[in-house]
C-alpha cells in the first residue's frame, strides 16, 4: 500500500502504482482540479506540485510522488482566498478555465522563487503551459497584480 | 424611458410559483436564421427569472458555455431591465430542449439574438413588479419607480422589495408588449460594466465543473478505439486478450453507422457512427491501459490511400484546367488583365486544414436505461444532439435528458455531437453509465477539421494604381455543387462588388475527412487569403496598404448590398481602419530595422474588425509579433467589456497559433498527434494586445469569433514588409518562418 501526502493530508492508496499521479487524483481521490490535456506533459494542464516543485502529474508515476508532498489547486485554498487566485478571480481571467488550475500551479511556484517576476520570468515559468483560450496577457497581468498583493501584505 | 418596438416575436408567460414567488418564461418564434438551417418548431415557455418570496433573483442561462462568456453576459442583460443588483442575482444553467429556444452556441449570435428579446424579458419582470406595487399602495404606476431591486413610492417613502411583491405581481395580466418601455442607455448599472465571470471562483478552487468531472454512482470509464480511415471497418482484434486485462468490464466493436451523405452539413443532420472498438473498465486509466494491449487490423476502405502531398498536385492541376463552375462573374476581367498600362499580379495561395484541439478533450457522460437516455455534455449543440440521439436510439425525443456542463473550449468542436452518440450507445451495451473520455490523440485525430483549400488569384491595377480586376479561383473539396461542410467560398465575400471586373471560379476534389466550423469558420482562411493578396496588390500599385485598402472601401458598391462583402456596410469598416491605424501610429513611427507594421481587416459575425500587428523578423526568420491593435465596431453596446477585452485577445492567440498549424493526411490517415505535432502559441509567443471598440448605432453583435481572422493576413503583411517575402502557403513553417 502507498501512502501519498496530499494538499496535507495522508491518503492510501491501493491501486497501480505505475499510474499516472493524474488519474489517481481524479478518479481515485476525487481532486478533479487537475485536468487532464494532453497525456505528455506538453499542456500543463495537470500541473501539481511535489516538495514546491512543479511537475506534470499526467507523467508522474503514483511510486515516484509517493515520497514527496504533493499540493495541488485545492490544496491552495479551497476559497478563493489565495492572492494568486483572488488576482485571477478580480483580473476575470478566465474564460473556458479549463486550463487555469495548471496555470495557478504554476504562477504559485513562479512567485515562491521569484516574488517580483519580471515579463522574462514569466515567459520562461509559464511557457509550458498552454491556454487554448488566450488568456495569455490576463495571466501576466494577474501574476504581476497578485506579486504586488503577496508583496503589500507582508 | 424609449418604448420598444412591438413587432418583435417573442413572448412571455407569466407563473404563479409555490410559497409566494413568480416566475417568468420566454419563448421567441423566429430568431434571425442562416439559409439551409432547418425551420424550428413553435416553441413553450420556458423558466426564465424567478422572483422567490424572499427576494431571491434566479435568472437561467441557456446557453452552454465553453468560455465564451455567455453564461455570465446573457443574465446581465435581464438583470438590467430587472433593475436589481448584479450581485442579488443567481445564474443557474437551464435545460434543454425546444421550449429554450434556440441554445445554439456558434456564429457569435448568442448576443445579436438574446438581445432585444432578453432586455423585454426583464423589462416585462419589473413592470409587473412595479404595478403590483401600484395596486397595492392604490397609487399611479407612473409614481412608482425601482431601483436595486425595490419599488419605491417616492411622495409617500413607501417602498416594497421584490420578493415582497412577487406572489401578487403573478396574479397580473402580462404587460402589453407594445406600452413595454425600456431603459435609456444612460441609466445602465450593468450592461457596460465589466462584470467578472460567474463561475470564476469555482474555476480557481479546481470545482468539478467540467464535464470530464462527472461522476456518477456505478459509472464505468470508456475508451473508444475508432478506425483511423474515415469509414474503416475493423478485419479482426485481440479482443479476448484485452477483456482479460485489469479492470476491465467490456470490450466490443460497434459497428459504424454510414454517415447521412458523402458531404453532410454534420452541424445539423445526425453525425452517424464511426467504427470502433470501446473499452470500458472499472476506472479510465484501466480503460486506456487495456487499449495500449489492443491490436486491430484494419480493413481501411476506400479513404485508405488518401495523401495531403497527392491532393496538393491534384489541386495544381486542376488550377490549371478550365474551372468546374462560375460562382460570380462582373465585368470582363480577362479584357482588364490585357489591358494595356494594367500591371498584372498573380498568387497561389494555400491552407491546410486545422484541428480544434480544445484543453478538454472530448468527453461525454450517459446512461441509457429503460429506453430513455440521460446525458452530460458540454455540447455547443445541444439541440441538434438531442434529435440526434432520439434518432441513433430510435427513442422519442421526450425520453432524451441532457444536462448542461461546463466546456473545457469550443470553437466549434463541440457543435459535433459524436461523442454524445458514442457514449450513449456504450452505455446502452454495457447497462450502466459510463463516462467517455477521448484521449488527446483520439481528438486530433478525429476531430471535424476546418478544411484546407487552395485559391489562385490574379489581380490588375491600372496605371493611376486602382484596382480595376479581381479573378479567384476557388480549389476545394466536394463533389459537384456540393462543397466540403464548411469547407466552401463565399463568390459575395469582399472585394466582390467593389471591383468593376470580377469573377470567382470554383474547382473540387473529393475528400475523405470530416470537415466542420472552427471558430470564425470559413472567415479565418478567406480573410488571410484576400487580405495578403490584397497588400500584393497595395505594393504592386505602389501605394501604402493602409491607403489602398480606404480607397477601396470608398468606392460605391455594387450591385446590391447583400451582393457584396457579404453585406458589409464600408463606411463602419473605413471608420475602424482609420482608428487603428491611428492607435498603432501607422506610417508616424520610426521603427527598428527588421520590424514592421502589417495590417487587415475582415467583416465577419456582424463585426467590423481591422488589425495592426508590429512584427519583428530575424534572420534566421524567427518571427516576434510585438504588439497587435484591434479595432472593433459590433454596434451600440459591449454588454460585458471585461469578457469582450479576453474574446478579443484570445481570438488574436488563437488566429496567430492558426499560422503554425496543419493536419495532414498519409494513407488515409491524420498524421499529428498531439500539442508537440499540432502546437499552439505558448505564454512567452503571445504580444500584448490593444482592444479598442467604437460604438455605433446598431444591434450589438458578438464576439466570440470575428477578431480572429484579420490577424493572420496583418502577421504575413507585417512578415513581408520586413522581409519582402509573402506568404502564400500555411502554416509559415512551410516557408521556414516560425515564432520566436
Amino acid at each position: 500500500m502507498i501512502n501519498l501526502t496530499i494538499n496535507g493530508k495522508s491518503h492510501p492508496f491501493g491501486g497501480d502504482p505505475e499510474m499516472p499521479l493524474l488519474w489517481a487524483l481524479r478518479d481515485e481521490l476525487d481532486l478533479k482540479g487537475t485536468k487532464f490535456g494532453c497525456g505528455i506533459g506538453t499542456c500543463g494542464a495537470c500541473t501539481v506540485h511535489v516538495d514546491g516543485e512543479p511537475k506534470r502529474a499526467c507523467v508522474t508515476k503514483v511510486s515516484d510522488a509517493a515520497e514527496g508532498s504533493i499540493t495541488t489547486v485545492e490544496g491552495i485554498s479551497t476559497d478563493g482566498s489565495h492572492p494568486v487566485q483572488q488576482a485571477w478571480i478580480e483580473l476575470d481571467v478566465p474564460q473556458c478555465g479549463y486550463c487555469q488550475g495548471g496555470q495557478i500551479m504554476s504562477a504559485c511556484s513562479l512567485l515562491e522563487k521569484k516574488p517580483q517576476p519580471t515579463d522574462a520570468d514569466i515567459d520562461s515559468a509559464m511557457n509550458g503551459v498552454l491556454c487554448r483560450c488566450g488568456t495569455y496577457p490576463r495571466i501576466r497581468a494577474a501574476i504581476h497584480h497578485a506579486a504586488k498583493a503577496m508583496q503589500a501584505s507582508k | 424611458m424609449t418604448k420598444t418596438d412591438p413587432n418583435r416575436r417573442s413572448f412571455l408567460r407569466l407563473t404563479a410559483l409555490a410559497g409566494g414567488g413568480l416566475m417568468l418564461g420566454l419563448y421567441s418564434k423566429a430568431k434571425a436564421q442562416a439559409p439551409n438551417r432547418p425551420a424550428r418548431a413553435p416553441l413553450a415557455p420556458s423558466d426564465f427569472v424567478t422572483i422567490a418570496s424572499n427576494g431571491k433573483v434566479t435568472i437561467a442561462a441557456c446557453n452552454p458555455d465553453v468560455g465564451q462568456g455567455v453564461l455570465t453576459s446573457l443574465p446581465m442583460i435581464v438583470a438590467e431591465e430587472l433593475d436589481v443588483d448584479w450581485k442579488d442575482v443567481q445564474i443557474v444553467r437551464s435545460g434543454v430542449g425546444r421550449k429554450f429556444g434556440s441554445q445554439l452556441t456558434g456564429g457569435s449570435t448568442a448576443t445579436p439574438s438574446n438581445w432585444e428579446p432578453l432586455r423585454r424579458v426583464g423589462a416585462s419582470a419589473r413592470a409587473l413588479l412595479v404595478s403590483a406595487a401600484a395596486q397595492t399602495w392604490n397609487v399611479p404606476v407612473e409614481e412608482c419607480s425601482t431601483a436595486s431591486g425595490r419599488v419605491h413610492h417616492k411622495a409617500s417613502q413607501r417602498s416594497l422589495g421584490y420578493g415582497e411583491l412577487a406572489s401578487k405581481a403573478a396574479s397580473l395580466p402580462l404587460p402589453d408588449a407594445s406600452s413595454l418601455t425600456l431603459k435609456d442607455p444612460k441609466d445602465y448599472k450593468i450592461i457596460g460594466k465589466s462584470t467578472i465571470g460567474v463561475e470564476n471562483l469555482d474555476i480557481v478552487t479546481g470545482k468539478p465543473i467540467f464535464g470530464i468531472d462527472l461522476a456518477l454512482p456505478g459509472m464505468l470509464h470508456a475508451v473508444f478505439h475508432k478506425t483511423p480511415v474515415m469509414g474503416g471497418k475493423v478485419a479482426s482484434a485481440n479482443l479476448d486478450e484485452v477483456k482479460a486485462m485489469k479492470g476491465v468490464k467490456h470490450v466490443f466493436v460497434i459497428e459504424g453507422r454510414p454517415m447521412p451523405s458523402t458531404y453532410p452539413n454534420y452541424l445539423f443532420q445526425d453525425p452517424g457512427l464511426e467504427t470502433g472498438i470501446a473499452i470500458v473498465a472499472d476506472s479510465w486509466w484501466a480503460a486506456q491501459s487495456a487499449r495500449r494491449k489492443l491490436v486491430v487490423e484494419w480493413e481501411p476502405g476506400q479513404w485508405g490511400t488518401q495523401d495531403s502531398a497527392a491532393n496538393v498536385a491534384k489541386a495544381e492541376e486542376l488550377s490549371k484546367l478550365p474551372p468546374a463552375r462560375n460562382l460570380r462573374s462582373e465585368g470582363d476581367v480577362e479584357a482588364a488583365f490585357a489591358q494595356s498600362g494594367a500591371k498584372v499580379v498573380e498568387g497561389a495561395y494555400h491552407f491546410p486544414f486545422i484541428a480544434h484541439a480544445t484543453m478538454e478533450p472530448q468527453t461525454c457522460t450517459a446512461h441509457f436505461k429503460d429506453g430513455k437516455a440521460e446525458i452530460w455534455s458540454a455540447t455547443q449543440f445541444p439541440q441538434p444532439g438531442l434529435r440526434a440521439i432520439a434518432g441513433l436510439m430510435s427513442i422519442p425525443e421526450e425520453n432524451v435528458t441532457i444536462n448542461m456542463v461546463r466546456g473545457g473550449g469550443g470553437f466549434g468542436r463541440r457543435a459535433y455531437n459524436d461523442v454524445m452518440c458514442e457514449a450513449v450507445w456504450i452505455s446502452k451495451a454495457v447497462g450502466a453509465p459510463v463516462k467517455l473520455v477521448w484521449t488527446r490523440e483520439d481528438d486530433i485525430q478525429h476531430d471535424y477539421y476546418r478544411c484546407g483549400g487552395f485559391q489562385y488569384l490574379k489581380g490588375a491595377i491600372d496605371p493611376n494604381g486602382k484596382l480595376i480586376a479581381w479573378r479567384d479561383h476557388f480549389v476545394g473539396y466536394g463533389e459537384g455543387e456540393a462543397f466540403a461542410h464548411d469547407g466552401g467560398f463565399s463568390p459575395s465575400e469582399f472585394p466582390a462588388g467593389f471591383v468593376p471586373n470580377f469573377a470567382v471560379h470554383s474547382s473540387v476534389m473529393p475528400l475523405g475527412l470530416k470537415t466542420g466550423a472552427l471558430r470564425a469558420p470559413y472567415s479565418n482562411s478567406a480573410a488571410w487569403v484576400i487580405q495578403s493578396f490584397l497588400d500584393e496588390l497595395a505594393h504592386a500599385a505602389g501605394k501604402d496598404p493602409v491607403q489602398f485598402r480606404l480607397e477601396l472601401l470608398e468606392r460605391t458598391p455594387s450591385p446590391s448590398p447583400q451582393a457584396r462583402g457579404r453585406g458589409m456596410d464600408p463606411a463602419r469598416m473605413r471608420r475602424a481602419i482609420e482608428l487603428v491605424a491611428e492607435k498603432s501610429g501607422w506610417g508616424k513611427r520610426q521603427l527598428p530595422k527588421g520590424t514592421a507594421l502589417g495590417a487587415a481587416f475582415h467583416y465577419s459575425h456582424g463585426g467590423y474588425i481591422a488589425e495592426v500587428a508590429e512584427v519583428t523578423v530575424a534572420a534566421n526568420k524567427k518571427v516576434k509579433v510585438n504588439k497587435v491593435w484591434v479595432v472593433g465596431d459590433v454596434g451600440s453596446h459591449i454588454v460585458n467589456p471585461s469578457g469582450a477585452e479576453n474574446q478579443v485577445q484570445g481570438s488574436v492567440v488563437d488566429g496567430l497559433s492558426e499560422l503554425i498549424q496543419e493536419i495532414t493526411l498519409r494513407e488515409g490517415r491524420v498524421v499529428q498527434t498531439n500539442y508537440h505535432n499540432h502546437p499552439m502559441l505558448r505564454m512567452a509567443q503571445a504580444p500584448p494586445i490593444d482592444v479598442q471598440f467604437l460604438a455605433s448605432p446598431n444591434t450589438p453583435s458578438g464576439l466570440g469569433e470575428p477578431a480572429l481572422p484579420p490577424i493572420l493576413p496583418a502577421v504575413c503583411n507585417a512578415i513581408f514588409a520586413v522581409t519582402g517575402e509573402r506568404i502564400r502557403t500555411l502554416p509559415m513553417t512551410k516557408q521556414g518562418f516560425s515564432f520566436a
